[in-house]
C-alpha cells in the first residue's frame, strides 16, 4: 500500500514533473492565462497520462522494444483524440480557447516520459496511480500559475471579479503584462526558485 | 503574391515565434540550450524537418482528411478531420525516420552534425504544433511551404539566442535555488519580452 501512496504523492512536490523533471512545459505556459482553461487542460492531461500508463503497462510484456515508441505514440494519440472530441462536444468554448494545445498533449513529454520511464517496468495498477500522481503534480503548477495570472492580469478568478478594475470604477488597475507570454516564463522561474528553497535537495550545482 | 509570402514568413519568424510566443518545443528548448554549437545543430534539424513535414501534412489534409476532400474517390460526404492528430504524428515520425536514413546514406557530414537530434525531434511539440497551426489557419500549399521554413527559422533563432545568453551566464553569481532551470526560465521570459516588440508591426 505504501508504494501506491508514494507513487501518488511523490510527483506533487518531491519529484514534480515541471519543477524537477523538465517535462511538459510547453502547455504549462500557454494555457495559463485563465483558471478555467488551466483546469480543463489539467483534467485532460491527468486523464491521458493515467490511462496511457495503464494501457502501456498492461501490454508491456508483449511489446517488442524495437517498436515500443511507435506503440506508445499510437496509444497516446488515440487517448488524446478521445479527450479532444469529448471537449469539443461538451465544453466547446474552452476547447476553442485551448486551440492546438489539446492536440499537443500527444507530444507532451510527461505522458511519454511516464509510459517510457515507469509503465514499461511496473504492474498496471501502480502505473495507473503513478500516471494520476504526475498528472496532479502538473496540475498543481498549472493551477497556481493560472490563478496568479488571472487574478493580477484581469482581477478575476474563474470569471468572477475579485479585484474591481479601475476602468469599472474600482481600485485595481489591471496589469496587462500578466496576460502576456513573458510573465508565464518568469512566474514559473520564480515558482521553481520557491520550491527549491523549500526543498534544498532539488537544487542544481 | 511575393508580399503575401513575405508577410507569412516574417510573421512566422518574429511575430508569432513558435518558442517565445506559443511556448512550443519548450522541453528541448530548455534542455539543449547549454552550448551554442549544439543549439545550432538542433535548430538546423528543426528547420529541416519543419520545411518538409508541414507541406506534406498540408497535402494530406487537403486531399484526404478535410471535409469533402475525398470527393475525387467518390465519397463527397466523408469528414476525416478527427483522424488528424494521429495522422500528423505518424507522418512526422515516419518522415524523421526516412530523413535520418537518407541523410546517413547521401550526406553523412550533415548526418553527423545533426546526430542525436533527429530522433528527438519526433516528440518536439514545435513540429506537431506547426502542422496544427497550418490546419487551423487554412494555409494553401504555397503558404505552408513558406510557413514551414519560417517557423523553423524562428525556433532556431530563439534557441541559439538563449544558448548564447546561458554561455555567458556561467560566470555570474546566481542565488543557489535559482541556478539551472529557474534562471533559464527567467532569461527566456526576458527574451520573450524582447520579441514582443515585433508584435506591433503591421504587415
Amino acid at each position: 500500500m505504501n508504494e501506491y501512496r508514494k507513487a501518488l504523492i511523490d510527483p506533487i512536490f518531491n519529484n514534480n514533473p515541471i519543477g524537477l523533471q523538465i517535462l511538459g512545459i510547453c502547455s504549462a505556459l500557454a494555457v495559463t492565462t485563465k483558471l478555467e482553461t488551466a483546469i480543463v487542460m489539467s483534467l485532460s492531461v491527468t486523464f491521458v497520462t493515467a490511462l496511457a500508463s495503464l494501457s502501456v503497462s498492461v501490454i508491456r510484456n508483449h511489446l517488442p522494444s524495437s517498436i515500443r515508441i511507435l506503440g506508445q505514440m499510437t496509444i497516446i494519440a488515440s487517448l488524446v483524440i478521445i479527450a479532444d472530441q469529448f471537449l469539443r462536444a461538451y465544453v466547446y468554448d474552452v476547447s476553442k480557447q485551448l486551440s492546438v494545445f489539446v492536440g499537443l498533449i500527444i507530444t507532451n513529454c510527461i505522458v511519454l516520459g511516464r509510459t517510457e520511464g515507469f509503465a514499461l517496468k511496473n504492474p498496471p495498477l501502480l502505473s495507473f496511480i503513478d500516471g494520476i500522481g504526475n498528472g496532479l503534480g502538473y496540475s498543481v503548477v498549472l493551477l497556481l500559475v493560472a490563478a496568479i495570472r488571472e487574478l493580477f492580469g484581469s482581477g478575476k478568478l474563474l470569471g468572477f471579479t475579485v479585484f474591481r478594475l479601475t476602468r469599472d470604477g474600482g481600485w485595481y488597475p489591471a496589469n496587462g503584462l500578466f496576460l502576456l507570454a513573458p510573465s508565464a516564463f518568469i512566474l514559473i522561474g520564480l515558482l521553481i526558485w520557491a520550491l527549491r528553497t523549500w526543498k534544498p535537495d532539488q537544487m542544481e550545482d | 503574391m511575393f508580399e503575401h509570402y513575405l508577410g507569412i514568413f516574417l510573421k512566422a519568424v518574429f511575430i508569432e515565434n513558435l518558442a517565445l510566443s506559443f511556448f512550443l518545443g519548450m522541453c528541448t528548448f530548455l534542455a539543449v540550450s547549454q552550448k551554442v554549437g549544439t543549439a545550432a545543430g538542433l535548430g538546423l534539424a528543426v528547420v529541416f524537418v519543419q520545411a518538409i513535414t508541414i507541406p506534406i501534412n498540408n497535402l494530406i489534409y487537403q486531399f484526404v482528411l478535410k471535409k469533402g476532400a475525398l470527393a475525387w474517390a467518390g465519397l463527397p460526404d466523408v469528414d476525416l478531420t478527427f483522424l488528424g492528430l494521429i495522422t500528423y504524428i505518424g507522418v512526422i515520425a515516419a518522415l524523421v525516420q526516412i530523413l535520418e536514413m537518407a541523410l546517413d546514406k547521401y550526406v553523412p557530414k550533415l548526418y553527423n552534425a545533426l546526430g542525436i537530434f533527429l530522433p528527438l525531434i519526433t516528440v518536439n511539440c514545435a513540429i506537431l504544433g506547426g502542422s496544427l497551426f497550418m490546419v487551423e489557419r487554412d494555409y494553401s500549399f504555397g503558404d505552408s511551404c513558406v510557413y514551414g521554413v519560417g517557423s523553423g527559422i524562428g525556433w532556431a533563432l530563439a534557441i541559439i539566442g538563449l544558448a548564447g545568453i546561458r554561455e555567458r551566464m556561467q560566470y555570474s553569481n546566481i542565488p543557489p535555488g535559482l541556478r539551472g532551470l529557474g534562471i533559464t526560465f527567467i532569461t527566456a521570459g526576458l527574451m520573450a519580452m524582447a520579441f514582443m516588440l515585433f508584435s506591433g508591426i503591421q504587415l
